[in-house]
């Protein structure tokens, strides 16, 4: 049976993208977490840990978020976590997330002078203080435009999670359309709100990309 | 402040030197940087390291606080053998400063940050008495106006002056300087220098490489010239500059002088 495509449905569709900010939020803030232990055991003394991060990088710059969300869906089933799409989501993405961010952070560690890290350790400071108090705050300064524009990358990427049956934003799409049949409309619904949310994104980031070029020119 | 290391060893005993290097050995990849370095400095004693480029000066000194490790030989600094393991680095590390040619100050904290926070974080010092310290030495270097600003509101000199009084708060028993000038417009070599020739004054362990010989001549206890890694001549500044022993002693004083 066919159903018209009305106020509700669009509406449906509407409120389902607080699924998608839900999803990248825990996606980004579980990747941050993960993306400054990646950053900062890839910028780490010792050639184990380096090594390690790196690997753990290349596997998922490597391979399509498609491949690792079903690898984490039906993973978690395998270990007994049973059918969850919430979890296998949130722990695919923020997997993804972590190797991403933690790749962008190494390079903006990295683009702080060596001489910062040099005049600390002159003045005796260990690894937590140098890391806490010189070289992240000038690290974060670099990072803010990249790391934006990440955000918006995942928040886009948030819509193959439809794929292992997580209502979002696309979900709620193909659900009214299996309805409606409409499927221009619905999608054409869909993405704008993803622009909505993604723009206003994008635009701060170039803002701050500039704001960055100009202060450092000085 | 204590400065007996965890494992018991006492570095303020009146008798040890500075700084001692034996048979010291120093290689970047299979470039030997340091050959068999043997020098001692006396307390109170102050160095002048000069050498052509690529002759390893910085290298010398930055060995001296492990900004460089050696593949061979014993490094003593103050008592405690930097050689003998990581904790003796840390140790030595609290108790020499060092002058970089590039300033190196931290552009996202004030001045008086810059100069608070190694002592707040690795003596423990608390805030207040930091910041009273860091306004006294802000003071000796001529620049108490200037605590609030950041570096790079500040001259290159002034930077200079700010690099040389956030190492004094450490109230470090050795200084290092890495061509604290070399970087600098040549009117504010001189308010560095001044600066520097008042810490020789009072009394201050200091090792200092640089290319100005007016400095040497006025400082230095001792001069010490290098080239290709080696330690070439060693001897007090009147007798290094009208009596080089060294060929290549010579050549070098000819060339920097020549100009
Ligand atoms: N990190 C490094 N890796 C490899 N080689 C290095 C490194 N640092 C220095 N060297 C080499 O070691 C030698 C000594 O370097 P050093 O910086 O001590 O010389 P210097 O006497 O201070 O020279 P300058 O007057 O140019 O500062 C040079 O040939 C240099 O190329
Ligand atoms: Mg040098």
């Amino acid at each position: 049976m066919i159903r018209p495509f009305g106020l509700d449905e669009a509406l449906f569709i509407v409120f389902a993208i607080q699924w998608t900010l839900a999803l990248s939020a825990i996606a980004f803030a579980g990747g941050a977490v993960g993306g400054l232990i990646i950053a900062l055991l890839r910028v780490s003394q010792a050639r184990l840990p380096r090594y390690l991060a790196l690997g753990y990088v290349r596997l998922f710059q490597g391979t399509p978020l498609l491949m690792q969300l079903f690898l984490v869906y039906f993973g978690l089933n395998i270990f007994g976590a049973g059918i969850n799409p919430w979890l296998a989501a949130s722990l695919a993405l923020t997997l993804h997330a972590s190797a991403f961010l933690g790749e962008i952070w190494r390079g903006c560690i990295q683009a702080v002078p060596s001489g910062q890290s040099e005049a600390s350790w002159a003045l005796g400071l260990g690894y937590v203080d140098r890391m806490k108090s010189v070289v992240l705050p000038q690290a974060a300064k670099i990072a803010v435009a990249p790391t934006v524009g990440f955000l918006v990358q995942l928040i886009k990427g948030t819509s193959l999670a439809s794929i292992i049956g997580f209502v979002e934003l696309t979900r709620a799409g193909q659900i009214i359309n299996n309805a409606t049949f409409v499927p221009f409309k619905v999608f054409g619904l869909v993405a704008i709100l993803y622009f909505v949310i993604c723009w206003p994104l994008s635009l701060l980031a170039r803002w701050m990309e500039r704001r960055f070029a100009v202060a450092t020119q000085r | 402040m204590s400065n007996t290391s965890p494992d018991g060893r006492s570095g303020a005993a009146a008798g040890t030197p500075a700084v001692e290097m034996e048979g010291v050995e120093k290689y970047y990849g299979t470039f030997h940087a340091l050959k068999h370095i043997d020098l001692t400095v006396a307390r109170g004693e102050k160095i002048v390291v000069c050498g052509p480029s690529g002759s390893g000066k910085s290298t010398l000194i930055r060995c001296v606080n492990q900004l460089e490790a050696v593949q061979k030989g014993r490094i003593v600094v103050d008592g405690i053998e930097l050689t003998a393991g990581p904790k003796n680095v840390e140790q030595v590390r609290r108790d020499v400063g060092m002058v970089f040619q590039q300033f190196n100050l931290f552009p996202h904290m004030t001045v008086l940050q810059n100069c608070t926070l190694a002592p707040m974080k690795v003596r423990g010092v608390d805030r207040s008495e930091a910041e009273k310290t860091a306004r006294k030495f802000l003071e000796r270097v001529r620049i108490p106006e200037q605590a609030e600003k950041y570096p790079a509101q500040l001259s290159g000199g002034q930077q200079q002056r700010v690099a040389i009084a956030r190492a004094l708060c450490m109230n470090p028993k050795i200084m290092l300087f890495d061509e604290p000038t070399s970087a600098l417009d040549p009117e504010m070599v001189s308010e560095v220098l001044d600066t520097m020739i008042d810490l020789a004054r009072e009394g201050m362990t200091m090792m200092v490489v640089t290319h100005e010989m007016g400095f040497a001549r006025q400082v230095a206890d001792r001069v010490i010239f290098m080239d290709r890694g080696e330690i070439v001549e060693i001897a007090e500044p009147n007798a290094f500059f009208s009596n080089p022993q060294h060929e290549r002693t010579r050549t070098f004083l000819g060339q920097i002088t020549g100009h």
